[in-house]
């Protein structure tokens, strides 16, 4: 077993072992907490496959903006975390035979279609290329971080899906802000 | 050399934990957590798949950061919701919800 496949198994356990507290834990807080937890292992693991600039993008994100966010709503609600009354609804067991079977058909998928041993044919982010004078150049793959940059501004990649994106996050903007405008009272 | 099927196997793992959440939480706010681990393991998917077949292309990368848009705005929405449902009556659980029934 490589260092690598060690930190992966860290991280996914930390992952994994965090997204359970979430939806088993009585108190909102404490999950809200666990949820900061495997958003952080979530960005290791995408730290192990080569995406730097996804997994920070995950820290700002999630961590920063969505967390702080739950945590927002879970203190605005207050008084709902402190009731004795359950806080899981009648269906735990069909919840569970759901899940574990979604799973199963998941990971016998996975394991049918993808070899459960290390593959050596994975490419390299960094490859060594040749000129023609024989010269090694080692040119960096363009999924980088550069790369993705010009592909969301150039007109023949995704130009317009970004732009749209603005666009959703603008009306997101507006329409969290109008959803959750006190109600004023009617002057009649 | 990590294989691919181990990212995929977790990312499997991480979605059920999710849906698990989704199926049997009572307060809203616990499913939209819920909603944003199976959007964390849709993520873990995409990059994976995107570093084993193709790293040279940013369609993966790309792909993954709408999926953090589109998370970023429904989390938005969905708080605000809450919020504004618990204003009018006073209440997040999911089941008491019912305003649309009949």
């Amino acid at each position: 077993m490589t260092g690598q496949q060690i930190v992966f198994i860290l991280l996914s356990f930390v992952t994994l072992a965090s997204a359970l507290i979430v939806v088993v834990n009585r108190n909102l807080f404490h999950a809200a907490l666990a949820l900061m937890v495997s958003f952080l292992g979530v960005a290791g693991l995408y730290v192990t496959l080569d995406a730097g600039f996804l997994a920070a993008a995950q820290l700002l994100v999630y961590i920063g903006a969505i967390s702080i966010l739950i945590i927002f709503a879970i203190m605005m609600t207050r008084r709902l975390m402190q009731a004795t009354e359950p806080s899981f609804n009648t269906q735990h067991v069909a919840g569970i035979v759901a899940a574990v079977a979604t799973f199963v058909l998941l990971a016998v998928v996975v394991a049918g279609y993808w070899p459960l041993r290390a593959d050596p044919s994975l490419p390299n982010v960094a490859r060594v290329q040749v000129l023609p004078d024989g010269t090694p150049v080692e040119t960096v793959l363009q999924g980088s971080v550069a790369a993705l940059g010009r592909a969301f501004v150039s007109a023949d990649a995704y130009v317009i899906p970004f732009e749209l994106a603005s666009v959703l996050l603008l009306a997101a903007l507006v329409g969290a802000i109008v959803v959750a405008w006190p109600k004023t009272e009617d002057p009649s | 050399m990590i294989p691919l099927s181990w990212y995929l196997l977790v990312a499997a793992a991480l979605f059920c934990i999710g849906l698990y959440g989704l199926f049997v939480r009572r307060n809203a706010v616990a499913i939209l957590m819920s909603v944003e681990l199976l959007l964390n393991a849709v993520n873990i998917n995409l990059i994976a798949f995107w570093r084993y077949n193709a790293p040279d292309r940013s369609v993966g990368l790309a792909w993954a950061v709408f999926v953090l848009t589109v998370a970023a705005a429904e989390a938005a929405v969905g708080l605000a919701l809450i919020i504004s449902v618990y204003r009018n009556r006073d209440s997040v659980v999911a089941e008491e919800l019912d305003l649309l029934k009949n």
